[in-house]
Parts: structure tokens; sequence; C-alpha cells
């Protein structure tokens, strides 16, 4: 039900006439219509940032390309949500990420469970034309119940978010620039020593990837439950 | 009908993507019908063939004698087929890549061996820097990711190939599947 006097928008998308309230972003019409944009930093429950880039949309007109999570539409609005161009560079976009990290899917955790292994497979990627950068990085074992293991991060910074916004413990953050970003706990301390960190795994449940893991997985065992964020979301907002 | 000539071969790899082929059990024979085995593991003939239609490629190029292989066998075929993980994205053997060459060669050869330590210089190939896929240095025609790939994901594959057809293999393999 829409409250009166709510502002509605009118756009077209894919040549199709839509409405939108104030609130709503390009993403969210489309996922409401059954139009399927591929995202991978984008999670329901967690604020939307369009750092992964990967669910940009066309403006018909400006030919700007403007993430659709973190867009919203406006009145007259014509935007295209696949062609060509579009999906040349999320084809793009997914063999970068996996070209700057050691990505070995066939040893990780979450092997057939990971959203960066089944979005290649998806688009097409069946092989990265980019040079593989191999990074040295360690992996972050200290914790008792979880580690981290930064060849598997995309940066997609979802366990930061989920770790401020839901949990409020603010006990991740990024550190560095470009391809040198690295995920942090409190000002770069190991996991297990933080004093901020309630154990509380909603980072490691909504990682998109291996990169975050229970302790004791072996390969392709590390399944995701993401189910409990738009709820807990909803009563962080006073819900019921 | 001529048969069509298959070649296959273990580069940098465990072979199991070979054992993965063998998987395709009785339907060998179907295949056999169609295609004759001249260059593989399981045939005994040392050289690779002059005009070979389809090569499987398993492994990633780790060696200078790797790399040399694949360009003869690049020159030598029609249709270059990158067979499995290993082949499409160097895979298990590019777990060294971040640790460099001349610290894995010490690690392995002089840290580990405390009775003879010494990186040994002859009758092995020279290790290249970092294993890499492929396409890295040769064109690929066609890309089969999994580790290993399923059989039945093999054997669609080479069906298609053989009927002269480039399959779309994304619906049926993935990286790691
Ligand atoms: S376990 Fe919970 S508190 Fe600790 S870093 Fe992850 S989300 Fe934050
Ligand atoms: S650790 Fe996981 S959730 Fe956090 S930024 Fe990396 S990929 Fe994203
Ligand atoms: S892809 Fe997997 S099965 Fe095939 S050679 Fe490499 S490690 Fe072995």
């Amino acid at each position: 039900m829409m409250t009166p006097g709510t502002a509605v928008k009118t756009f077209t998308m894919d040549g199709k006439p839509f409405s939108a309230t104030e609130e709503e972003t390009i993403l969210d019409v489309a996922r409401e219509n059954g139009i399927d944009i591929p995202t991978l930093c984008h999670l329901e429950g967690i604020l939307p940032t369009g750092q992964c880039r990967l669910c940009m949309v066309e403006i018909q007109g400006s030919g700007r390309l403007v993430p659709a999570c973190a867009t919203k539409p406006e009145e007259g609005m014509d935007i295209i949500t696949d062609n060509p161009r579009l999906r040349n560079y999320r084809k793009m976009i997914v063999e970068l990420l996996f070209s700057e990290r050691n990505h070995i899917c066939a040893v990780c955790v979450s092997n057939g469970h990971c959203e960066l292994q089944s979005v290649a497979q998806r688009l097409g990627v069946n092989h990265v034309r980019f040079a593989y950068l191999h990074p040295r990085f360690m992996l972050d074992g200290s914790h008792p119940k979880y580690e981290v293991d930064h060849n598997r991060c995309i940066l997609c910074g979802r366990c930061v978010r989920v770790c401020e916004e839901i949990e409020g413990a603010h006990t991740r953050d990024l550190r560095n620039r470009g391809i040198r970003t690295m995920v942090i706990t409190d000002f770069d301390t190991p996991w297990g020593e933080s004093p901020t960190c309630t154990g509380c795994g909603k980072c490691v449940h909504v990682c998109p990837t291996g990169a975050l893991a229970e302790k004791g997985k072996s390969v392709a065992e590390m399944a995701k439950r993401r189910h409990f964020l738009p709820y807990l979301a909803m009563r962080r907002r006073g819900g019921k | 009908m001529e048969k069509l000539k298959l070649a296959t071969i273990w580069l940098d790899g465990c072979s199991g993507c070979h054992m993965s082929f063998l998987d395709i059990d009785e339907r060998l024979l179907a295949l056999s019908d169609r295609v004759e085995l001249v260059f593989s593991p399981l045939v005994d003939t040392k050289d690779f063939p002059e005009d070979v239609d389809i090569t499987l490629v398993e492994g990633a190029l780790g060696t200078e004698e790797d790399l040399q292989k694949i360009r003869k066998i690049r020159e030598r075929t029609k249709l270059l087929v990158a067979f499995g993980d290993c082949a499409v994205t160097a895979n298990i053997p590019s777990m060294r890549n971040p640790f460099g060459r001349e610290e894995v060669l010490k690690s392995l050869y002089v840290e580990s061996d405390a009775l003879n330590p010494q990186i040994p210089v002859q009758s092995l190939p020279e290790l290249l820097p970092h294993a890499l896929p492929l396409h890295h240095y040769v064109h690929v025609d066609v890309f089969l990711p999994g580790c290993p790939p399923a059989a039945d994901t093999i054997y669609q594959v080479l069906s298609e190939l053989i009927e002269g057809r480039i399959p779309d293999v994304n619906p049926l393999t993935r990286f790691g599947a």
C-alpha cells in the first residue's frame, strides 16, 4: 500500500513502463518485476554501495552507466538493463576479480556455494583474458571459530557493512586503496585478538566467496546462511 | 567415413582430467567409431603427429618443456581444447605463483632435504617463473573448465566437436566443478 502523498516516478526499463516510490532503487524495481540484474556486493538488509559495479545499467540518451543498486530512477528515465555493451563490461569485471587475487576454486571451502563462481558461470566467463597478478596474501586463523583468506576476497564490503549496520560492532574496515585494499579487523590486528568482535559470525555468512569461513570446514563444505539478514534489518528499524 | 584424429596430452596436471575422460566408460567405444587416438598417455607414440584434428590438453604450462610442447601442438592441431581447470586457469599448479620460482625450489630441494640439499639442474626441464594457463601462450579454441570436468561433460563436448560444432560449455561446467 502506498502512503498518501508519496511521490511516484514513472520511467521505462527495457522498453516497458514502470513506476517507483521515492525509496526504491532501479535494482529494487527490476527485482520486483523479475528482471534479473547480476550483483556481488549488494545484499538485501544492508546499505547499497555500488562497490562491485556488476549491476551497472545504461541510461538511454546519456550513454552513462550507473549502478542499479545505488541509483534511484528519475521521472522519464529510459533504462537498459541488458545489452552487449553491459554484458561485455560485466564479464570483464568478473575476470578482473579472478585475476586480482588467487581464486583456486577446486580447493576452496566455498566451492559450489560461491557467488563469484556462479556469477562467472552465468555470465559465460569460462576463462580469464587478463594477466593474473598472483599477489602474496596470508591467512588469518587467529579467531577460534572463523578464518579469513584474503586470497579469495573480492572487496565487496559486505562484511564491513553487516558488522557495522546490523551487529553494531564495526570490527571490520578497509585499508589501503585500489588493488592494495585489504579487509582489516579493528586497527589491523589479528581477528582473534579483537576486543570489539562479538563472534556473531554475520560477516562470515554474508561473504559471497570463501574469504570468510568457519574453521573446520573442508573443500566445498562452507555453505552460507543469509536468510537472517532482511529479518534482522527490519527488527533494527523497529519492525515486528 | 574417415576418422578424425584425436590427441590428448598431460602437461602440469594430476592426470585427474584423463581419469575423468576414461570415466566415459562404454561410450569410449562409440567415440572410437568416429575418432582415432593418435597421441596420448594412453597410446605408445613418442612424437606428436603432424595433422591432428582435436587435441585435449590437460594441465598448466609449468616448464620450458611444456612451452615447447604446446607450441608444437598448436602448430599441428586444428582444434585445441584447454581441458580442465589447470589448462584453463593454471589452478593447482598456480598455487606456487605467489612465492616465486626461486623460493619454491629452495624450500623443496634445499630446506626440506637434510641429506642432499641441492637444486637439480640436469635432466629436469627448467621451471617457468609462474605456472600459467594455455591461452596466455597459445590460441585456445575451446575452454572446458572443471577439476576435473565431469565425464558426461567431456563426452558431450567431444561429441559436438566431432560433429563439427563448437558447443556452449557454460551450462555444462564451471571453474572448480
Ligand atoms: S563475527 Fe560479528 S562482530 Fe565479529 S567481525 Fe564478524 S560481524 Fe563483526
Ligand atoms: S571478506 Fe568476503 S564479505 Fe568481506 S569484502 Fe572480502 S569478499 Fe566481501
Ligand atoms: S584440473 Fe583438476 S583434475 Fe585436472 S589436472 Fe588439474 S588438478 Fe587434476
